[in-house]
């Protein structure tokens, strides 16, 4: 029996290790310095980069965050402080609804809601449709954090004076923070290779182009238009895209790691 | 503080090793413990101003429909350390936690009667439950630094509630040195204020907790079984501190164990089903109770 949950514990990690590997032999030719500073090329010219998808998929990224984190941050605070009541059971319950969602259907939200209206796709409406499916992540993650700093923490602040809202933002949050963040990222790294969402509202761009008003490259879009494309050198590129959506993710990780790092002495004054 | 007290601590310490008190005990633990710190202690406070600073009457404080305190009065002397003492479950948690507004925290908890500190009705339309936990220190049970503040921060963390205006950063250091000093830590910490204040010991954090509580300068201080989670040294240090901090302010401790209500206490009150049974000097509660039922609790026949 333990040997047999070994052998699991193995194939649990062998995907990872097989897409890594690769992806490092199929991709790692096309990372270059031109790859992330120059445009794609026309089949056949030798070259050429993501640089345009790299900017979009962060621009797109940005956005989601901005829409999902403080939605789902306050959501989940809000949950875990009125646990039991109707409300927040409601919540909780549409919450995990919303996150068995297939992406696709999110997908069709944001283009009946912000693309249709406006006429045309966009990089806002990508975001928002990426946004709204980190909230019930964030929503979940924030109140699980939250439930675990003991309730005697927030005796003691509100035993010193401290108001209500006081206590759930500089004691409570904030104890809770470490997890919250990595929550987040995990919500950050789910949607940062989202594809579906974005075939009918981000659409894709050939051209530069950082106006959240227009149609926007991505990564994801970039590296599924290049890898059902029957050229060779296209599906290096997509191979390569595919790397740097993984070292993107992984950066925003640390990144966002050793800025929450508990730093002492610094919260007061 | 000085050492003949200390080493009366000491011995009683050791000499409470015994599982079930009875009246000779008890009164050996008392008696010769309270004469000199009283003549030593109380002194400041003269024996004839006996001011209240805070007390309760007719006092009810229930969870939903479940009373558990009932028509409660009790006044608590200026500079005065008062016990409570009783069984699990008599209520004397949620009294203490009714004097600082902290039981209405709970759902479904409510108070009736009234509390006054200095004569001012704390429970008033329009007084904030806010402001008047800010006249009233608590320090709980279990030790509650928090995490991801540093010692000094931990220290000042009430400070930046209190006043519109937070003090300055030399006014903060300040503060903080002060309220260290009075709750016995300066010494063991001021070479890393800076420092995560959970990688202190438990007797440490708990003493940081009440440095914490008297660095807002409350006129009262709540101690919710304060050595409850502590070893029995760093009890004694808690101990020694209530002592010497009681010519500054009034404390109300809530403890279990009677030998410490017995220690550092100058009046003892005793609850038994969320009803106050008798209210005494300490002396002589615990060598001639008045009714058989506080007779009964500190000679161990039950609770």
């Amino acid at each position: 029996m333990v040997a047999l949950t070994y052998i699991a514990a193995t194939l649990a990690t062998l995907p990872l290790i097989f897409i890594l590997l690769h992806l490092v032999r199929a991709g790692a030719a096309a990372i270059t310095p031109a790859f992330f500073t120059h445009m794609p090329q026309p089949v056949g010219e030798p070259g050429g980069g993501m640089a345009n998808a790299i900017v979009g998929s962060l621009i797109l990224i940005s956005i989601a965050a901005a829409v999902g984190l403080p939605i789902g941050v306050g959501a989940g605070l809000y949950l875990a402080e009125h646990r039991g009541m109707r409300l927040a059971n409601t919540v909780r319950f549409l919450s995990d609804v919303l996150n068995g969602l297939p992406s696709i259907v999110m997908g069709i939200f944001a283009w009946q809601f912000l693309v249709r209206p406006a006429g045309h796709f966009s990089a806002l409406a990508g975001g928002v449709a990426l946004g709204v499916m980190m909230i019930p992540l964030v929503t979940r993650t924030t109140e699980e954090m939250i439930r675990i700093v003991p309730n005697s923490l927030r005796e003691a602040a509100l035993a010193l004076g401290y108001q209500r809202w006081r206590t759930s933002l500089s004691i409570i949050l904030r104890t809770a923070l470490p997890g919250i963040v990595t929550g987040a990222l995990v919500a950050v790294a789910r949607v940062a290779g989202e594809t579906a969402p974005l075939l009918f509202t981000a659409f894709g761009n050939q051209f530069w182009s950082t106006d959240v008003q227009r149609p926007i490259a991505a990564l994801p879009l970039q590296i599924f238009t290049y890898a059902i494309s029957p050229y060779d050198e296209w599906h290096v590129q997509a191979n390569g895209g595919a790397l740097v959506l993984i070292g993107m993710v992984l950066i925003i990780s640390i990144a966002a790691r050793v800025a929450t790092r508990s730093r002492f002495g610094s919260a007061v004054d | 503080m000085e050492p003949s007290i200390v080493n009366e601590i000491q011995v009683d310490s050791r000499s409470l090793g015994a599982n079930s008190i009875h009246d000779a005990a008890a009164r050996a633990i008392v008696t010769p413990r309270l004469a000199p710190v009283t003549a030593a202690h109380a002194a400041p406070a003269s024996e004839t101003s006996t001011s209240v600073a805070l007390a309760a009457q007719s006092l009810s404080a229930f969870f939903g429909a479940h009373a558990a305190v009932r028509d409660v009065d009790i006044e608590m002397e200026t500079s005065r350390v008062t016990a409570i003492i009783g069984p699990s479950g008599c209520g004397k948690s949620t009294l203490l936690r009714s004097f600082n507004r902290m039981h209405e925290t709970v759902n479904g908890a409510r108070v009736t009667g009234s509390v006054l500190l200095d004569g001012t009705p704390i429970y008033g339309d329009g007084t904030s439950a806010i402001a008047v936990r800010r006249h009233i220190g608590m320090v709980f049970q279990r030790p509650t630094p928090f995490p991801t503040m540093s010692i000094r921060d931990n220290v000042a963390a009430g400070l930046r509630v209190q006043q519109r205006q937070s003090p300055s950063r030399r006014d903060t250091d300040y503060i903080v040195e002060d309220a260290l000093q009075r709750a016995g830590l300066w010494e063991e910490v001021k070479d890393r204020l800076r420092t995560s204040a959970v990688a202190l010991s438990g007797g440490q954090q708990q003493r940081l907790c009440i440095a914490r509580a008297l660095a807002t300068k409350p006129k009262v201080l709540l101690l919710d079984e304060p050595t409850a989670s502590l070893d029995p040294a760093s009890t004694q240090k808690v101990e020694e501190l209530v002592y010497e901090l009681r010519a500054t302010m009034t404390i109300v401790v809530v403890t279990h164990n009677m030998q410490q209500a017995a220690r550092v206490s100058d009046r003892t009150a005793f609850m038994l089903n969320g009803s106050l049974i008798e209210v005494a000097p300490t002396n002589a509660l615990f060598t001639t109770p008045r009714d058989p039922r506080t007779e009964a609790y500190i000679t161990g026949r039950f609770g």
